[in-house]
């Protein structure tokens, strides 16, 4: 192992732990389950102690798209807009059952789990998820962006 | 006025245009012909006695799957009327088959029958002749079919679109 690879190594590791902790999301909140990320967001659970409480409603300045709730075939569009708009390196999280699977709405509006349409990286189920729940899915995706090869 | 005088003064107005009454607990029903449908309504809302100037609802039911109205016209398009004056009710209905499922339209009696009708076009495929802008209210330009049609199947999908240009 050459000193070049074993400071990259180290150097993807420190990116990691920094964007872990640095999480700006862009929550896109659709239905019942905004409450529950509501609920989650406020004090007595209190997300930003992890360091990824941010919300931006923007997709440019946006490492994380919170799915939250229904995603019929008229919004799929405009979903799919706001991720690609997004810049890289980001996240996607599928905030609920309908947003995973279309939970029980199996019929023509709804769109049958936004995997359907995007890249997604952390599933939280529950209909709503209650935010220790949610809390544990954000926990994964910190898990995950710290272990993962960092493109930068 | 109460509803039982409601469906008389209908039946000694309209005669045989008027196909059916109906009274249940309170509620009570008209059906009429398509031809004399657009008269009946503007009856009902200029009529001093009987003032209905609320059309709280317009929908439609498919009645096909329905026991012993599978050979019949396919489509009700049901008109709920209030009258703020009197605070009296009525539920008008008309019947359309599934070759030619055109009604004339409320608009210019109601404004709100804009966006019902609508609806029921989007859901149904129930047309309104003379509606102004008839196109798609809940759904999106590119859906094929009409959802609430009973033999659109349930599980069918629509290709998902990308981002309009």
């Amino acid at each position: 192992m050459g000193v070049g690879s074993f400071f990259t190594s180290k150097l993807d590791e420190a990116i990691g732990w920094a964007r872990k902790y640095s999480i700006f999301q862009y929550p896109f909140v659709t239905a019942c389950c905004g409450m529950e990320y509501m609920a989650t967001a406020c004090s007595h659970y209190d997300i930003d102690r992890f360091g990824a409480g941010l919300p931006r409603f923007s997709p440019r300045q946006a490492d994380v798209l919170f799915v939250v709730g229904t995603i019929s075939h008229k919004m799929a569009p405009v979903l799919k807009r706001v991720y690609d708009q997004m810049t890289e390196p980001k996240w996607v999280v599928a905030f609920g059952v309908c947003t995973c699977t279309g939970g029980f709405y199996d019929n023509y509006a709804t769109v049958q789990g936004i995997d359907t349409i995007i890249p997604v990286d952390v599933y939280i189920p529950g209909c709503p998820p209650r935010p220790e729940s949610v809390i544990d899915g954000l926990m994964k995706l910190q898990e995950k962006i710290a272990a993962g090869t960092q493109r930068f | 006025m109460e509803g039982g005088a409601i469906l008389a003064e209908l039946r000694a107005r309209f005669g045989d245009a008027v196909v059916e009454t109906h009274a249940h607990r309170g509620d009570h029903t008209a059906v009429v012909t398509r031809e004399a449908l657009g008269e009946v309504l503007g009856h009902c809302r200029d009529d001093a006695r009987l003032a209905f100037d609320v059309l709280m609802d317009l929908t439609a039911v498919d009645v096909s799957k329905l026991p012993g109205r599978e050979d019949g016209p396919r489509f009700e398009v049901v008109y709920h009327l209030y009258s703020l004056r009197h605070n009296h009710r009525l539920r008008l209905k008309v019947r359309v088959s599934e070759d030619d499922p055109v009604v004339p339209t409320a608009v210019p009696l109601w404004p709100i029958a804009d966006w019902l009708e609508r609806e029921v076009w989007d859901m149904f495929g129930v047309r309104f002749q003379g509606h102004p802008a008839l196109r798609r209210l809940l759904l999106y330009e590119e859906f094929v079919g009409h959802p609430l049609r009973k033999d659109y199947p349930v599980n069918r999908r629509q290709p998902l679109i990308g981002p309009r240009t």
